[in-house]
Parts: C-alpha cells; structure tokens; sequence
C-alpha cells in the first residue's frame, strides 16, 4: 500500500485505524457503552482507551405501577482494556466544528 | 519472536507483568491482583487476589460450611487463573500505558495484519 492510500478507507478496520488517538465511542453487549480515547486495538477489536466513560443502561419494572424505569449508571476509568468479543460497533469521533 | 497480528495485546500484558490491575469479568465480578502471567489468549494469572466488591459477590469470600470458623480474610480466592473468554475489562495502571508505543505497536499491526 503506497504511502498517499494510508488515509484511504478500504475495508471496515481501516476507519478505527483513522480514530486512532481520537475519542471514540464503543456500544458492548448487555446496554453497556463505552466513550474514551483509542490508544490501541487489533483485528479481534480488542482495545485500550483512556479517560474512559462507561455507561450502563438497565431497565427495573415497579412493583406497584409496572412502568419501566430506565437506569444509567456511570463511572470513568484512567486507562481500559476492552475485549473484543464484546464489542457490537465503534464509532469514529462527532466532527462538530 | 513477533508474529503481527495476533502479538500486540498478548506484548504489550506481558511487559505490565508484575503490576497492579483490576479484572473485570462478564458476570460483573472484578477481581483486583498483580499480574503474574499472560498468555497468546489472554489467559491471565493472578496473585495476592482481592474481590473488588466483597459485599455484592460473597462467594469469592465467605466461608462455607467447612470453612466456617476461618475468618474470611483467610479464604478468600489468593491466586487464580482467569480465562481470557471470560475477562470483559483490564483496568490498567496509569503509569503502564506508554501511549506513543501503543500507538506506533498498533499501526504496524494494521499493516501487517
């Protein structure tokens, strides 16, 4: 691959390999997500991001009422190794500029 | 010996080998201990274990019927093999992320791999 097609996007992996030292953001299996800055990752999508937020969303029915009642629950981590084989998509950075 | 595209995780636990990390497993226990060792599936060992949230997870820590007089400090798991399948998060040490190797470790494993 010539050097002026390192920025191409040829195949799915080639876009995470652009959001490389870029907050990016990581939906996992079981409502969890993930926003943090991607430091390294490999073909299996295993990862380590730093300053990461991690987000968990659960769903509790009252007792009474039978509504659903949506629960977040958030916590940051200094540095994060994700595996892969919990990872369901990754998004590039919100260029909002 | 570097084989890309499959050494760059397996690499970069083996050189945190003797550090601080916590384990975050699928079931949601986490498991704080030094890393002894590591292998190419992300088997990981640990020692001088302590479950993160005793209270939530008691089974790693309260006694069972024979053990029943031994306090828990005593009982709970001291060192463990952890398979890699199950291991959801690392949480990894400040001081063992070298951000600029990750990175130049990463792009050559995209190349290569």
């Amino acid at each position: 691959m010539g050097s002026e097609e390192e920025s191409a996007v040829k195949e799915p992996l080639d876009l995470i390999r652009l959001s490389l030292d870029e907050r990016i953001y990581v939906k996992l299996r079981h409502d969890r997500e993930l926003r943090g800055k991607l430091h390294a990752y490999d073909q299996h999508l295993n990862m380590i991001l730093g300053d990461v937020e991690e987000i968990v969303t659960s769903v509790e029915i009252d007792d009474e009422t039978y509504e659903e009642i949506v629960r977040t629950t958030r916590r940051t981590i200094p540095f994060l190794f994700v595996r892969g084989d919990g990872v369901i998509l990754v998004s590039p950075p919100l260029r909002t500029a | 010996m570097v084989i890309p595209g499959v050494q760059l995780f397996f690499s970069y636990f083996k050189d945190l080998v003797g550090r601080e990390v916590t384990v975050e497993l699928k079931n949601d226990l986490a498991i704080r201990g030094t890393l002894h060792s590591v292998d190419q599936y992300l088997n990981i060992k640990l020692e001088n274990t302590r479950v993160v949230d005793q209270d939530k997870y008691p089974h790693m820590v309260k006694p069972n019927s024979f053990f029943y007089f031994f306090p828990p400090s005593r009982l709970s798991v001291r060192n463990c093999f952890i398979r890699g399948s199950v291991v959801r998060y690392v949480q990894l040490p400040p001081e063992g992320v070298d951000v600029e190797l990750l990175h130049d470790a990463t792009r050559r494993e995209a190349r290569g791999g």
